[in-house]
């Protein structure tokens, strides 16, 4: 069954929330990774890892550049879910 | 009608081990300040992105061979041997500046190794565990009674200091093996691999006949597309580790040491994580003071932590090389 995208953000944020020892609920939609959450790009890779198993998604490496904001992960986890 | 007449096969050797195992440096520590500014850093993001805090790099007079020359050296003293006793020689290397003859066989004759067996290998920073699994082979095998094995990397000759991927983890050094037979197990079985689908996640910028072509196109570099080798690295490589000790027969709690490649100290970080290491194991963290030496990495911070005391003769130690190609391998081995 599909994650919806309220769930998927959800799991995110705790996924954000180990990797970076933020709140869970400062990991919002319209936050940026680097500029907001102050996240690096091997942090960002650990992130993209474990969202990957959490959500059973593949995330290519060459997407995760295009992936600024929370809700960019979000929206690409759900379409890459129904693919 | 006559029979043919049986061969005489090698008798194998049941077991093997590392008999010691010696490093060198490059002679000048190069801190963090010194590479920041062409790549418009500073010491505390490189700090925070890689645990580097010094890199150790040679002077301009000392070749990869140098190196490569002074940890062997040492490592046939630390055997009780002489360069006679060798019988063959490996050198992993990237950074040699002769396609032929092969760096081994003047490290060899150098050595007074001679007629040992020499040749090279091209496995990058997996290459001291692909000798090592070369080395268990022939020894185990009766092909060479003691082979020397010899990461060695003069990294600062392919390095751009403006290059914010690569070259400010760089550094140089030599670490060496005497590998030998043994009453006892010494060397589990290496678990090793590629994945050239990947051949340009960790590159050189262009190759010696585009120099030839282009003699404008300046000295050739190299490059790494990071994000994506942590990933590789971090998470792909721990699955790897993880079989090695189960070849070995081992669990994470038999193991009193871990010298994975010093590439980056949050990929050692998230491996021993992946890998669930209980906090006794003592983990080689060299790359803080000497950066990343590729093929010398793991020697280097295997001669340090028994230098240190940190380890001992005896502890085993699992060790896992991976890097440009991509390639890895891995295995157990009990420390000299």
């Amino acid at each position: 069954m599909a994650y919806t995208a309220q769930e998927i953000l959800e799991g995110l944020a705790e996924i954000v929330a180990e990797e970076t020892g933020l709140p869970t609920d400062a990991v919002v939609t319209e936050k940026s990774f680097t500029d907001d959450l102050d996240i690096d790009s091997l942090s960002m890779m650990t992130i993209v890892t474990h969202a990957e198993d959490k959500f059973g998604v593949r995330i290519p490496d060459d997407e995760v550049k295009n992936l600024a904001t929370v809700g960019d992960a979000v929206s690409f986890i759900e379409g890459a879910q129904a693919a | 009608m006559s029979t043919r007449k049986a061969l005489r096969q090698a008798e194998p050797v049941r077991y093997s081990r590392i008999l010691a195992v010696a490093g060198e440096r490059g002679a000048n520590v190069v801190t963090n300040d010194d590479v920041a500014g062409p790549i418009d850093s500073s010491d505390e993001w490189i700090r925070q992105r890689t645990g580097i805090v010094t890199r150790r790099r040679a002077d301009a007079a000392t070749d990869v061979l140098d190196l490569a020359e002074a940890a062997a050296r040492k490592a046939i003293d630390a055997a009780g041997l002489t360069g006679s006793d060798i019988d063959a020689v490996i050198l992993s290397t990237v950074t040699y500046f002769h396609q032929t003859p092969a760096g081994a066989a003047v490290l060899a004759d150098r050595l007074g190794a001679t007629p040992a067996a020499a040749y090279d290998i091209s496995a990058a920073c997996a290459g001291y565990a692909y000798g090592i699994g070369q080395a268990d082979a022939l020894v185990r095998a009766g092909a060479a009674r003691h082979v020397l094995v010899i990461g060695a990397e003069k990294m600062s000759d392919f390095i751009d200091p403006t290059d914010r991927s690569i070259s400010f983890l760089l550094g140089d050094g030599a670490g060496a093996v005497v590998v030998g037979p043994s009453d006892v197990p010494g060397i589990g079985p290496t678990v090793w691999g590629s994945d050239g689908d990947k051949a340009a996640a960790i590159r050189q910028t262009h190759s010696w006949s585009d120099l030839r072509e282009d003699p404008s196109a300046g000295w050739p570099t190299l490059r790494q597309d990071g994000p994506s080798v942590f990933k590789w690295a971090a998470f792909q490589m721990a699955p790897v580790a993880a079989k090695a000790m189960a070849e070995a027969g081992v669990e994470p709690e038999d193991i009193q040491v871990f010298v994975p490649h010093q590439a980056n100290m949050r990929i050692i970080d998230q491996m021993i994580k992946q890998l669930g290491l209980p906090d006794s194991v003592v983990v080689g963290r060299d790359i803080a003071d000497t950066g990343n030496t590729s093929a010398a990495s793991i020697p280097l911070a295997t001669e340090r932590l028994l230098a240190e005391g940190l380890a001992s003769s005896g502890d085993l130690a699992l060790q896992i090389g991976f890097g440009a190609g991509l390639v890895y391998a891995a295995q157990v081995v009990v420390l000299p």
